[in-house]
């Protein structure tokens, strides 16, 4: 090690929702300078996490965004939130665990909506939860036992790249030491490279996921079908893929947005999920959403143990209250619900549909966000903050559940404050306000 | 935390000092039970009520991944009873299993000051503390589950029981854990292939170690560790017609390890493990069974899990029994199992009357509270919310103290489990100072928490005060709903030396503390048995060992109870 070297292990990622936590990162002079273990995106994360930097705080003034006072800033964003009846409040995925509790608090406090980026993933996934349940486990269960692995409407090899190494079908486990002992099916509307490394792939017809289930589920079932293609694959196909379901000691199935987003949405996850379910009665089997960002399921847990429920949560009326599709971001930016927006650690301005887009941008508009996106030029005040698990710490929920702590690898920049920071910030101005009846 | 309260004239209750219904007063300062205080104490007058050391519950699902995946499986639940944000509460939603805040406040309103989580997955334990330090005004610990970890199996197979102490006295420390829990030994791993395991003398699949031997060997690790609680113990067979035989059994296995003049063996919630019977068409009561042993054995003690009629969740990291109860009601179902320790299950439910089995379940609670002589090896819980919300708790009570709320609960319930039951026939009725007993003292005690659970000089400032005339206990018997809405509603709540509740509403929310263990093993076997796991500690896990480890400073208010280990 040189002078001013050093080296972290196990580092936790703060990339996708696997949170692998075993990257070995040397830091030299405060600059990340090396980053062993990593998949692609995690090294060009800590490795380029300045470029694009937002370096300080700005408020717009007579139509253009001019850098201001961090107290400047915090004064604003209350003042926008005291003046508005129903302001929303989202991102949370990219954070960490105690900035979406403050985050929560905030909420309450103005009495407007929170919502996380679920509402435009996996909020299907929860809603086939509430309706079915869910029988699943962590990922070193997978690691340990399954011997066979289902990747539905995903393609981990890009999203999600070290799953398949650290948890799945490349991973030694207890009772499975290697890959000769799995086998892999894959479901996709196209031969994706996740698709290619299967022993069974189905490509499915777009937006025939839910036929294809219920045909599985049939076939499971022992149910004759009648048909002989069900979603573009021949019932051969289905019922010798059913055989093999039963048949396995240990089955996993991931699935990501190809089943959350395609039409039909929570139906078909509710189709998935009773599919796992029912294998229950035969063999053992497990389900688990592929989540996306490392902490979008940290967001829910929280929004969940303090208001009940995972997201699209309204304060309007003083309790928590939870509809998706009435109380869900989109909904309520396209509907022109709330008359103002504190976005913290997410980019909806790149994301979201046209109309809820320009709803967003033509209503005072505060972003908290450590990089300068689409969604900050567009804001009346922009905050920037220190990246969660390079510049500060935090905790981060991976998509099973598993709770890690993020570490402090390098100082932020100068006067840079953490998301938590500043939440609680605007939080104590806005009482303050109120306080002073302004 | 500050401050001097006299409470002056009141009808004190306090077993644990052998203070049964004196009139006296009892000063606060500074957070503590002290003898005098000055003149510029507030004073409460509290003639013509009942003072008690505040509740103390030693098993309540209150938070962790399992509690909030309920949560999650079930905006139903909250729907139907929302509680608004005030000037100093966080609004929040019940029913079954509220939210964080509400958790707090729900209990300090019943006079309840400490509440333990009794199962939490160790790998998932941090979220655990971020639920606990999210709920006010209680203090609070959980048990982390140690009955189907790899590591503990292994070293109970190979007879290395000082390793096994070792390791678990480096994990309680690492976790920031309180006690030692064990549910369904070996058949959760089991349930990890999707299969069953029935008796405690089967072989665990690929461990070579029985149920028996877990329990055993656990058993001896928490005396070689001087841990201030026993084994906390979930057995195997639960909710199978018959397991009380199970129960007896488990009881039964460490009973030459007996000594010290207190339990050794805690088993929770026995209602669920109290079934006699060989099928659900002449399932009965176990209860007098269970009562006898319990009543001839002291290394024993026991909890409740009284079920209340209506609606709940049930969640148990008995993985397998939760399918079991899906199958059986194709209600929906969460399974979630984690490596190299344990699983969990979530299935709502609804208790009804009319329903046979149901009926019995309700009887055999009460039968074991009734006919356990020993109220300090016999503790109230509802194993919430598995037999019902906490919130049911009024209503226990009342069935304990009046034959008439039983009589009247009993004319409504299933007319052919009525018949079988013994509880009719059963003439018992608990005093003011059984139910402190079983409600504060008694648990407090076997928590080895001892500033709480009582009102003696220099113990913790834990105290509810209730609505209750004790010279009137004849009408307030009679009148069972009474009852119920004085335990429903503290008059006062006092925690750690500050007025949190009047006339059951929040006036203030402070943060309790968070209980944890830290065994002191020679220093030597500690880094002996770091070096020897750190190498299987990767293959086992999904995460580094530095990871899994959670830090004093992550807990909000940690409490360290230090002891002294035997290796």
């Amino acid at each position: 090690m040189g002078f001013g070297e050093s080296t972290f292990k196990d580092v936790v990622c703060t990339v996708c929702g696997c949170c692998c936590d075993h990257l070995e990162v040397t830091v030299k002079e405060n600059t990340i300078v090396k980053v062993k273990n990593a998949c692609a995106m995690s090294t060009s994360k800590l490795l380029n996490y300045m470029n694009e930097r937002l370096m300080k705080p700005m408020i717009r003034r007579r139509g253009r965004l001019s850098g201001c006072s961090y107290s400047d800033a915090i004064d604003a964003a209350a003042k926008i939130l005291s003046k508005s009846r129903s302001p929303l409040l989202y991102g949370w995925s990219l954070t960490s665990c105690e900035a979406v509790e403050v985050g929560v608090e905030l909420a309450e406090e103005v009495g407007g909506f929170i919502d996380n980026t679920t509402s435009t993933c996996h909020g299907p996934t929860i809603l086939g939860v509430h309706e079915i349940g869910e029988s699943s486990s962590t990922l070193g269960e997978v690691r340990h036992r399954a011997d066979l692995i289902i990747y539905w409407g995903c393609n981990p090899v890009h999203a999600h790249p070290l799953h398949m190494s650290r948890y799945t079908l490349l991973s030694k486990g207890r009772f499975r030491k290697s890959r000769s002992e799995r086998t892999l099916i894959v479901v996709d509307v196209r031969r994706t490279d996740t698709a290619k490394m299967a022993d069974i792939f189905i490509q499915v017809e777009p937006n025939k996921d839910y036929e294809l289930i219920s045909a599985l589920r049939a076939a499971v079932r022992g149910d004759e079908i009648e048909q002989d293609e069900d979603g573009g694959v021949p019932t051969d196909l289905i019922e010798e893929v059913a055989e093999k379901l039963i048949s396995c000691e240990f089955g996993a199935l991931f699935f990501g947005l190809g089943l959350t987003m395609s039409p039909g949405k929570s139906e078909n996850v509710d189709a998935a999920l009773s599919l796992v379910r029912d294998l229950n009665s035969k063999t053992k089997f497990v389900i688990t959403p592929m989540r996306g960002h490392f902490n979008v399921n940290g967001a829910n847990n929280v929004m969940t143990w303090t208001t009940g429920y995972p997201y699209a949560i309204d304060f309007t009326r003083g309790f928590p209250y939870y509809n998706p599709g009435e109380t869900s971001a989109v909904d309520l930016l396209a509907r022109g619900e709330c008359d103002s927006a504190l976005i913290v650690a997410s980019d909806p301005v790149s994301n979201f549909p046209y109309r809820a887009t320009c709803n967003l941008t033509s209503m005072p508009l505060i972003t908290i966000d450590p990089h300068i996106t689409p969604t900050v030029l567009c804001s009346d005040v922009a905050i920037p903050s220190a990246l969660v698990g390079i510049e500060t710490s935090g905790t981060v929920y991976r998509m099973d559940g598993v709770p890690l702590v993020t570490r402090k690898l390098v100082e932020p920049p100068r006067n840079m404050k953490s998301d938590t920071e500043i939440l609680k910030d605007i939080l104590r101005r806005y009482r303050n306000l109120k306080r002073s009846g302004r | 935390m500050s401050g001097e309260i006299a409470i002056l004239n009141g009808t004190v209750f306090d077993p644990a000092n052998r203070i049964f219904g004196e009139r006296m007063d009892i000063f606060v300062k500074d957070g503590k039970i002290v003898s005098s205080v000055s003149s510029k104490a507030q004073r409460i007058d509290a003639s013509g009520r009942v003072v008690m050391p505040g509740g103390v519950d030693i098993h309540s699902h209150i938070a962790g991944s399992k509690v909030n995946s309920g949560r999650l499986l079930r905006p139903e639940d909250h729907r139907k009873d929302v509680e608004a944000k005030t000037s100093t509460t966080h609004s929040g939603v019940g029913y079954s299993i509220p939210s964080t805040y509400t958790t707090g406040y729900r209990y300090a309103k019943m006079g309840y000051t400490t509440v333990f989580e009794p199962a939490t997955p160790p790998l998932k334990t941090r979220h655990t503390h971020e639920e606990l330090d999210s709920t006010p005004i209680i203090d609070k610990g959980c048990f982390p589950l140690f009955g189907n970890n790899w590591f503990v199996m292994e070293y109970l197979r190979d007879g290395k029981v000082e390793d096994c102490a070792t390791y678990v006295a480096w994990m309680l420390k690492a976790l920031k854990g309180y006690a030692i829990k064990i549910v369904d030994p070996g058949g959760v791993e089991v349930w990890g292939w999707g299969k069953f395991l029935r008796h405690l003398d089967e072989k665990v699949t690929y461990f070579d170690v029985t149920p028996r031997e877990i329990v055993r060997g656990l058993c001896k690790v928490n005396r070689l560790l001087n841990l201030p609680h026993p084994i906390h113990v979930h057995t195997n067979n639960l909710g199978n017609p018959g397991n009380y035989t199970t129960t007896i059994e488990t009881m039964d296995s460490v009973r030459d390890m007996a000594g010290g003049g207190k339990p050794i063996i805690h088993i929770t919630h026995v209602q669920f493990t109290g079934f006699s019977g060989s099928s659900w068409l002449n399932l009965g009561s176990g209860a007098p069974e269970i009562a006898e042993y319990v009543n001839r054995h002291g290394h024993v003690s026991v909890d409740l899990g009284q079920i209340i009629f209506g609606d709940t969740t049930t969640m148990t990291a008995d993985g397998p029994f939760q399918y079991f109860l899906h199958m059986l009601t194709d209600n929906k179902w969460v399974n979630m199992d984690v490596e190299a320790e344990t699983g969990s299950g979530i299935v709502p439910f609804q208790y009804k009357r009319s329903n046979y089995v149901n009926a019995i379940q309700w009887g055999i609670g009460l039968e074991l509270a009734l006919l356990i002589e020993d109220p300090w090896r016999v503790f109230m819980t509802t194993d919430h919310p598995n037999g019902g919300p906490f919130t049911s708790y009024p209503r226990v009570i009342a069935w304990l103290m009046s034959r008439k709320a039983r009589e009247r609960t009993l004319s409504k319930i299933n007319r052919t489990a009525r018949r079988r039951l013994t509880l009719p026939s059963i003439e018992r009725e608990y005093t003011l100072e059984e139910i402190a007993t079983i409600t504060r003292a008694a648990p407090a005690r076997s928590l080895g928490l001892k500033d709480k659970g009582h009102l003696g000089l220099g113990a913790d400032a834990d105290i509810a005060i209730y609505d209750i005339n004790p010279s009137n206990m004849d009408v307030l018997t009679g009148k069972p709903s009474k009852l119920r809405r004085a335990f429903g509603q503290a008059y006062y709540t006092i925690k750690n030396g500050e007025v949190v509740v009047r006339d059951g509403k929040i006036l203030k929310t402070p943060f309790g503390r968070t209980f944890y263990v830290e065994s002191q093993t020679k220093p030597e076997m500690e880094s002996n048995l770091l070096r020897s796991i750190e190498a299987k500690f990767r293959d086992y896990y999904t995460v580094g060992l530095e990871n899994y480890q959670i830090n004093e400073s992550y807990l909000r208010n940690p409490a360290k109870i230090i002891c002294e280990a035997e290796i």
